[in-house]
């Protein structure tokens, strides 16, 4: 795998909170790479990221607005980041509820920049 | 959506509400088929089901040969829609799942939901069933039947 992939994934989950990172292909959701993904299914998780992903960016499109470059989903039992890359990957992390959000925020917006 | 076996139906319509594929064809191994949704032509199934399932024992004959017996699922991107060609085990024997997707939804989703339609065909099916010889004198009459069952004529 390219070192700056490494790089961006090894980042994101050496962030407080973060159960696990994944790089996607946001047009297949499919799993491109993945770290640190304990007791997570990796495909699954890829596969809904990225329709959600997907969906969002086709709602802020129809709305005239930027796309998003962060999209975050709180849920009870943690947290659900994507960052949206360039080339058509995401980085996600899927965090525990207690996360530091805005440590796992600047992680992901800095994995996705290297991305580019 | 049309199905032989009733209890096909509810796994494969939540397939179909989850996934949002466009075209799907459930098979034996032998392409006998079970269940259809979006085809219109009695003709286009056969020969999807035959293509289908000779890829799929093709497929499995090249990982024989090079020492893979896992060899068998596979996906084809096109530029308007991809096909997944997956085989799995039911409790009533090998079929075979052809599924064809558009851009509404992604081969990740399809073979996300795919996988949770195998698990509950599995629940669903039915614990003993009947097998019997496929004979001449009777395949004729079972084709026409099945395809009566498919298309609803």
């Amino acid at each position: 795998m390219s070192g700056f992939l490494v790089e961006a994934l090894d980042q994101l989950s050496r962030a407080d909170g973060v159960r696990g990172a994944l790089l996607v292909s946001a047009d297949d959701g499919l799993v491109v790479a993945e770290a640190a993904m304990e007791g997570i299914e990796a495909a699954p998780v890829a596969a809904l990221a990225a329709s959600l992903a997907g969906r969002l960016l086709k709602v802020a499109e129809t709305a005239g607005q930027a796309p998003p470059a962060l999209i975050h989903l709180e849920a009870t039992e943690g947290g659900l980041f994507i960052a949206v890359g360039e080339g058509g990957l995401l980085l996600v992390a899927i965090t525990t509820p207690d996360a530091n959000a805005g440590e796992v925020r600047l992680a992901l917006l800095d994995g996705a920049g290297r991305l580019s | 959506m049309r199905a032989i076996e009733p209890w096909v139906e509810d796994p494969l319509r939540t397939f179909l509400q989850e996934s949002a594929s466009r075209v799907v064809l459930l098979m034996t191994s032998a392409g006998q088929v079970v269940a259809q949704h979006g085809f219109t032509r009695s003709m286009d199934v056969m020969s999807a089901a035959a293509l289908g399932a000779g890829i799929v024992a093709s497929s499995e004959e090249i990982g024989r040969i090079v020492g893979d017996a896992g060899l068998g699922a596979q996906a084809h991107q096109g530029s308007r829609q991809g096909i997944v060609l997956s085989p799995f085990m039911t409790p009533v024997g090998r079929w075979i799942a052809l599924v064809v997707y558009g851009p509404e939804t992604s081969l990740g989703l399809v073979q996300l939901f795919l996988g949770r339609m195998v698990t509950d065909l599995r629940v669903a099916a039915p614990v003993e069933q009947v097998t019997r010889p496929v004979l001449a004198e009777d395949f004729e009459r079972d084709l026409n039947a099945s395809l009566r069952s498919l298309f609803g004529r």
